[in-house]
C-alpha cells in the first residue's frame, strides 16, 4: 500500500552534470511501472534516488504523503532487487534473507516464519542451508527477490533484474515476477529494464526516459500506438518504427504527406488547413507494412536489399531509399523470393504516425 | 585464467628452472641450520651437514679403561679387556695407532707390539686386549687413536640446552617469550586500527576523504628510523618509557599505514551492491562492517597479519630502541642471538639451535596461512 509522488525531481552530480531534472510522476498502490530508456539515460539513477542511495538534488519524493528525500533506505518502506543479485556471498541463503530481520531485532519465530514463507513461494525451501556460490543464476535471483519479500515493503525497487541471466531463464524468471505481483496486488513496484519485452509484458505503466526527463508515460499499448514523439516511436518497438520526410499537400480529418522518395501517404491524422506545407516525418510500424494489392493505394515501394526470415515473419530491408537507416517491413510468413524483386507497400491510415519537428501530431 | 597470452609459453621451462633454483636457494640454508641444530659440535667439525644422514669417518682418540681396577692377570701377564666405546655404539673402526705421530698405523684385529712385551689389540667394533706386565698395565688406560666410521647419529640436548636448562647467555627460552609477548598484540592492535580506518576510507562518505588517503599513501615511503628518536622521546616524556607498552605503539605506528592502504584497496574492490543492499537491509555503518564488509575481507586480513607478524617477529630495531633495557629482562630472541653470536661463537650447534627456535614460529605461520598470503594478496592488488 503505497503511493509515490515525484516533483520536479532532478540530480545534478558536482554541481555541473545534470543527469535528471524536471521529473513529475505519480504512482497508485499496486501499479508495476517500467522505467526503460536507452543506456545513460538516468533510469537507474532515478530508481536509486527513490531507493535513497542517490542525494535528490531537487524536488521532492513522497511516499503515502511523507517526504522522503533525507530519510535513510531502511527507513522508507522500500526494498530493492540488484542487477548484480548482490547477496552476502558468505552467508546461506536463509541467512541472507533473514539478515534484515534480523538487524531490525525482529523475534525469532517472526523471522523464521517470514523466511520459510518467502521460501515457498519461490521454491527455494531446499536451498535455505546452502551457499550463494552453490546456486545457479536463476536461483541466486530469486534468492534476492526473497529476501526483499521477507521485509514485507511498502514498494519493490527491481534494477534490471533478469539482465545477467541467460535468454531461456530469463523468460522463465520474468513469468515469476508477473506471478509474484499477482499474488501481491496490494504491493507497489518500480522496475528498471532495457529489455523492452520485459517492459511490455509487466508494466502496468511505462516510464520512457530520454534526454534527462520523461519522454513519455503510460500503458504499453498506448506507448506503442500512441507515440508522442519520435524518441517513443523508435524506442518501443523492434525493429524501430520507420520514418520517412515528406510534407502535407492536404489537411484535414485525414492527412495526405507527399513523401520524398515519391509516394503518398495517408494518414488519419487531424490537421488544420495553415499546417499544409508543413514538413514532417511519417512514421510507419514494420509490421504495419504489408505487400500493396491491385488498386490499393501505395505507400513506398522499393528493391528489396536484404531478407531475414524468422520464421514467424520475414523482415524486408530497403536501402536505397534516401533515409539514414534501411526502411524495414515486417511480413508475417516465409517470402523466400522476394530478395532484389521490387515491392510495393502499403499501410494502414489508421496506423501511420505524423511527426512535426519530433512531436506526433496525432497526440497533441 | 585459462585464455592468458602466453600461457603455454615456450619459456614455460625457464619458469620451472627459476622456481627450483627459488625453492633449493631457501631450502638449502633451512635444512642445514635444523639438520646441524641436531649434531654435536664434532659432528659439525667433522662433516657437513648433507652428509650427516650417512656414516662419518671420524678420528677418535678413546682411551682403554682404568688398568688399576680392571686388570685381570692371565697367564702371569696383566691384561685389561673391554670395549673401547660406549654401550650401544655401533661404529667401526678402520684403522687405529696409538701415537698421534702415526693414527692408522695398525688394522683392526692386528696386535701393537708397545715395547717390552706390551702388546695392545683392537677389534673392528672396539674390543681390545690390553696386556703387559704389572707395572706396565697402570696408571692412566691407554691411548687408542682411531679412525672409526661411525653411523648418523643425532642429538636432542642442544634444544634441551637451548630451551631449558641453558644459563642466563645460552637460553632462549625468556627470549622466546618476551618476543611473543612483543609480536602478538603488535599484529592484532593494528589489525584492528587498520580494518576500522580502511572501511571508512573505502566506503564511507566524508569531506577529505580523498587528501586522507593521499597522506597514508605518502607515509609508505617514510622510513620508521626518522621517528626512531623522537618517538622514544615522546615515550619517556609521557612516562611510557622503555617496555612492552612503547613497543605495541611503535610496531603499530609503523605497521597502520602499509595495513591501511592494503585493507582499503580490498575493501574498496568488494561489489559495491552488497553494502548498499546492507544500507537498504537497515544496517549501519557499524553493522555493514562486522557483518559483512569483515568476513569478506577476510583474505586480505589474514594476509596483512601474516606480514605484520613476520616482520615484529623478526625485528631487532624497533625492540631495541623501545624495549630493551640495562637489566636484560626484556630480551627478544632476535637480540638474543646477536648475543650467542658474541659468548659463542664458537659452537654452532648452539647457534644453530637458536637460530631454528627463532624461526620455528614463523614457518610454521607460513605454512599454515600461505594460502590466504596468496589469495589475499592477488585480490587485494588485482581487484
Amino acid at each position: 500500500m503505497a503511493e509515490l509522488k515525484l516533483t520536479n525531481v532532478g540530480k545534478t552530480y558536482g554541481g555541473k552534470v545534470e543527469v535528471l531534472k524536471g521529473i513529475n510522476m505519480d504512482i497508485k498502490t499496486g501499479e508495476l511501472i517500467v522505467f526503460v530508456g536507452p543506456s545513460g539515460c538516468g533510469k537507474s539513477t532515478l530508481l536509486r534516488m527513490i531507493a535513497g542511495l542517490e542525494k535528490i538534488t531537487v524536488g521532492s519524493l513522497e511516499i503515502d504523503g511523507v517526504v522522503m528525500n533525507d530519510v535513510p533506505p531502511s527507513q522508507r518502506g522500500i526494498a530493492m532487487v540488484f542487477q548484480s543479485y548482490a547477496l552476502y556471498p558468505h552467508m546461506t541463503v536463509y541467512d541472507n534473507m533473514a539478515f534484515a530481520l534480523k538487524i531490525a531485532k525482529k523475534p525469532k519465530a517472526e523471522i523464521d516464519a517470514s523466511v520459510r514463507k518467502a521460501a515457498d513461494m519461490l521454491q527455494l525451501t531446499e536451498f535455505l542451508d546452502r551457499l550463494p556460490k552453490a546456486l545457479s543464476g536463476g536461483q541466486r535471483q530469486r534468492v534476492a527477490i526473497g529476501r526483499s519479500i521477507v521485509r514485507d515493503p511498502k514498494v519493490y525497487l527491481f534494477d534490471e533484474p533478469l539482465s545477467n541471466l541467460d535468454a531461456a531463464l530469463r523468460v522463465a524468471t520474468r513469468i515469476q515476477i508477473a506471478e509474484l505481483k499477482e499474488s501481491m496486488p496490494e504491493s507497489t513496484m518500480i522496475y528498471v529494464t532495457h529489455d523492452q519485452v520485459e517492459a511490455m509484458t509487466l508494466a502496468d505503466k511505462i516510464v520512457v526516459l530520454a534526454d534527462k526527463g520523461i519522454a513519455q508515460m503510460g500503458s504499453p499499448l498506448d506507448l506503442y500506438e500512441r507515440p508522442q514523439n519520435e524518441f517513443v516511436a523508435q524506442f518501443i518497438g523492434s525493429p524501430a518504427m520507420n520514418l520517412l520526410p515528406g510534407d502535407i499537400t492536404a489537411t484535414g480529418a485525414s492527412t495526405t504527406i507527399n513523401l520524398q522518395h515519391g509516394h503518398e501517404a495517408v494518414a488519419e491524422v487531424q490537421t488544420e488547413p495553415g499546417e499544409k506545407g508543413w514538413h514532417v516525418k511519417v512514421g510507419v510500424r514494420p509490421e504495419d507494412f504489408r505487400i500493396a494489392e491491385e488498386g490499393e493505394h501505395i505507400f513506398f515501394e522499393g528493391k528489396v536489399d536484404y531478407i531475414e526470415a524468422l520464421g514467424e515473419v520475414t523482415l524486408l530491408y530497403f536501402r536505397e531509399t534516401g533515409a539514414d537507416n534501411p526502411i524495414i517491413a515486417k511480413l508475417p510468413g516465409i517470402h523466400p523470393d522476394l530478395r532484389g524483386q521490387t515491392v510495393k507497400l502499403t499501410a494502414d491510415a489508421g496506423k501511420v504516425q505524423v511527426f512535426h519537428e519530433g512531436r506526433s501530431l496525432r497526440t497533441r | 585464467m585459462d585464455n592468458i597470452a602466453g600461457q603455454k609459453s615456450t619459456l614455460s621451462w625457464a619458469v620451472n628452472i627459476s622456481v627450483i633454483a627459488l625453492v633449493l636457494l631457501w631450502l638449502f640454508p633451512t635444512v642445514g641450520l635444523l639438520v646441524s641444530s641436531f649434531r654435536t659440535t664434532d659432528q659439525i667439525s667433522g662433516s657437513g651437514w648433507w652428509l650427516a644422514l650417512f656414516p662419518s669417518e671420524q678420528n677418535l682418540t678413546l682411551r682403554a679403561a682404568d688398568p688399576d681396577k680392571n686388570r685381570v692377570r692371565v697367564d702371569g701377564m696383566w691384561v685389561v679387556e673391554g670395549n673401547l666405546f660406549a654401550e650401544g655404539s655401533v661404529a667401526k673402526i678402520s684403522a687405529w695407532g696409538t701415537t698421534s705421530r702415526d693414527v692408522g698405523a695398525y688394522v683392526p684385529g692386528e696386535t701393537a707390539d708397545l715395547g717390552e712385551g706390551e702388546t695392545m689389540t683392537v677389534q673392528a667394533n672396539g674390543d681390545y686386549v690390553w696386556s703387559g706386565t704389572e707395572s706396565q698395565i697402570s696408571g692412566r688406560g691407554q691411548r687408542v687413536l682411531a679412525t672409526a666410521i661411525t653411523p648418523p647419529e643425532f642429538t636432542l640436548a642442544n634444544y634441551e640446552r637451548v630451551l631449558f636448562s641453558g644459563t642466563g647467555t645460552d637460553s632462549m627460552a625468556k627470549a622466546f617469550f618476551n618476543t611473543m609477548t612483543v609480536t602478538i598484540p603488535a599484529t592484532i592492535i593494528p589489525i584492528a586500527f587498520a580494518a576500522f580506518a580502511a572501511y571508512a576510507l573505502a566506503w564511507m562518505d566524508f569531506p577529505g576523504r580523498g587528501i586522507l588517503i593521499a597522506f597514508i599513501v605518502a607515509l609508505l615511503v617514510v622510513p620508521l628510523q626518522l621517528a626512531l628518536i623522537p618517538l622514544l622521546k615522546l615515550h619517556l616524556d609521557i612516562g611510557i618509557g622503555k617496555g612492552y607498552l612503547g613497543t605495541w605503539l611503535a610496531h603499530t605506528g609503523f605497521g597502520l599505514p602499509l595495513a591501511i592502504y592494503l585493507l582499503r584497496n580490498y575493501m574498496v574492490g568488494l561489489p559495491r551492491d552488497i553494502i548498499e543492499n546492507a544500507k537498504v537491509d537497515g544496517a549501519t555503518d557499524f553493522q555493514i562492517f562486522t557483518r559483512i564488509i569483515l568476513p569478506l575481507s577476510f583474505p586480505a586480513l589474514a594476509s596483512f597479519s601474516i606480514f605484520q607478524f613476520l616482520w615484529v617477529w623478526n625485528d631487532l630495531l624497533v625492540a631495541k630502541v623501545f624495549l630493551i633495557d640495562a637489566t636484560g629482562e626484556t630480551t627478544v630472541m632476535t637480540q638474543q642471538i646477536v648475543e650467542l653470536l658474541g659468548t659463542r661463537g664458537g659452537n654452532w650447534e648452539i647457534l644453530a639451535t637458536a637460530a631454528f627456535v627463532s624461526i620455528a614460529v614463523p614457518l610454521v605461520v607460513f605454512f599454515s596461512m600461505q594460502r590466504y598470503l596468496v589469495r589475499g594478496l592477488l585480490a587485494g592488488s588485482v581487484k
